[in-house]
């Protein structure tokens, strides 16, 4: 076995940071120890958390580590923010909320940029929840950038998804758009000590009443306040039953099944984009076509039929 | 892919004060750095196992309250202690002339005082980051 791998294995923090830093780069070293890991993956409960700026992901994570520590479980969290499409770089201050944590030997906390991709995650967080899972790690948290209303990727990966909210976001037709408001497997009303909490959780009921009728399950609405620490015990033993639900059901095994479509994609079009787009031969001959595209001697399509062309045989 | 460079900005000890420090983190997010900011009243193993689980290429501490001689020193051991020494580190806030040398011989590798132009601490990381 890879000696990198089995290091993670046995849960040494600095394996497993410097596999994470690897797969992110998706340096070639990666993707033997990745291989060598998996078959050791798929104990942890992944719990997705998403919702806007500022309705306190971060510190609710927190909270919920903490909770979970009690009960003697190991904790991995996953923090993505934004990148910069314009310079690459970015600020990652998920961190500053789950200080308490920083020297516990049973969380392990890392920050993530998107670096480019869309829809809330980062491309390499599939490989960073099988890391921490292979690693020993009961529950992994991965907290998305702050969403809009579009930003839904959180769903492939997570066995359960919660949608953080807070009072006064929007008027009821705001929860009935399409996207994130669909992907909640269980609804947060966080800074629930502010006013407004009763519309809120109106609304929200309404929606649920509407969208789970007739279903087995309907979509529980909870009311934290994570900095009171008001609400978290409740949300775990939501969380909970969640778990149990997916295992009465059989609906595990599906969801999980579609966290490992998703990882497949992405690594082939990975490896596609950086084929295209990072081989010093292939980058020149796109660079020309771009040209050509540039002064109408070519059209877009043509290009790309040009480029598939070479790569499809 | 090309490899980012990822810095740890941190604020040890009890000073209050991180303007500095966020000025610096996003000077350094501007110039296409992966900047961890964790907020203020770090101890140095709170510091050193961040910079471990975000497997940080450069840890750059910020301090005014005159405890860098402690504090910068205790976050240089400890990353020895846990064989970390490949990671670049550098301070900067009011620090004295006189402490710079001490400072650099218990492995702080670039010391910034105010004035500082936040292209110097770019430059100075980009060259000295181990690659």
């Amino acid at each position: 076995m890879n000696a990198l791998a089995s290091q993670v294995l046995k849960g040494d923090q600095r394996s497993i940071a410097r596999l994470i830093t690897l797969a992110e780069n998706s340096d070639i070293l990666a993707s033997q120890a990745m291989k060598d890991i998996h078959p050791h993956t798929g104990h942890a409960h992944v719990i997705g958390i998403t919702g806007v700026m500022g309705s306190g992901k971060s510190t609710l994570i927190a909270e919920l580590t903490s909770e979970y520590r009690k009960k003697g479980l190991q904790v991995g969290i996953i923090a993505i923010d934004p990148t910069s499409p314009f310079s690459g770089g970015a600020l990652l201050g998920d961190r500053i909320r789950m200080m308490e944590l920083a020297t516990d030997d049973g969380v392990f906390i890392r920050s993530m940029g998107t670096r480019g991709m869309l829809g809330g995650l980062t491309s390499a967080v599939y490989d960073v929840v099988e890391i921490l899972d292979a690693s020993g790690k009961d529950v992994v948290f991965v907290e998305t950038v702050g969403v809009g209303q579009a930003e839904v990727d959180v769903v492939k990966i997570a066995d359960t998804t919660l949608v953080v909210l807070v009072p006064g976001l929007g008027d009821a037709i705001q929860t009935i758009k399409a996207g994130v408001m669909e992907i909640a497997d269980i609804y947060v009303v966080n800074k629930a000590d502010r006013p407004g909490v009763e519309q809120t959780e109106a609304e929200l009921q309404s929606l649920v009443d509407i969208s789970c009728s007739g279903k087995d399950r309907q979509i529980p609405i909870i009311k934290t306040a994570a900095k009171e620490h008001q609400g978290i015990i409740e949300l775990v033993n939501e969380i909970e039953r969640h778990q149990k639900y997916l295992k009465k059901s059989r609906l595990f095994d599906t969801q999980r099944r579609k966290r490992y479509e998703a990882e497949l994609v992405e690594i082939i079009r990975k490896r596609l984009m950086n084929f295209i787009f990072d081989e010093s031969t292939f980058k020149e001959k796109v660079e020309i076509l771009i040209d050509q595209i540039s002064k109408k001697e070519l059209d877009p399509y043509t290009a790309a039929d040009e480029i598939l062309g070479k790569i499809i045989k | 892919m090309t490899r980012k460079i990822r810095v740890l900005v941190a604020k040890p000890g009890l000073d209050g004060h991180d303007r500095g420090a966020k000025i610096v983190a996003r000077a350094l997010r501007d110039a296409g750095m992966e900047v961890i900011y964790t907020g203020l009243h770090q101890t140095a193993e709170m510091v050193v196992d961040t910079a471990m689980q975000e497997d940080v290429d450069v840890v750059g501490l910020s301090l005014l309250s005159g405890a860098h001689m402690t504090l910068f020193i205790d976050v240089a051991k400890l990353l020895k202690k846990k064989g970390m020494e490949d990671v670049l580190l550098i301070g900067g806030g009011i620090i004295p002339e006189d402490d710079v040398p001490t400072l650099k011989k218990a492995g702080i590798a670039g010391v910034f005082g105010p004035g500082t132009p936040c292209e110097h601490i770019v430059e100075f990381i980009q060259k000295n980051v181990k690659q």
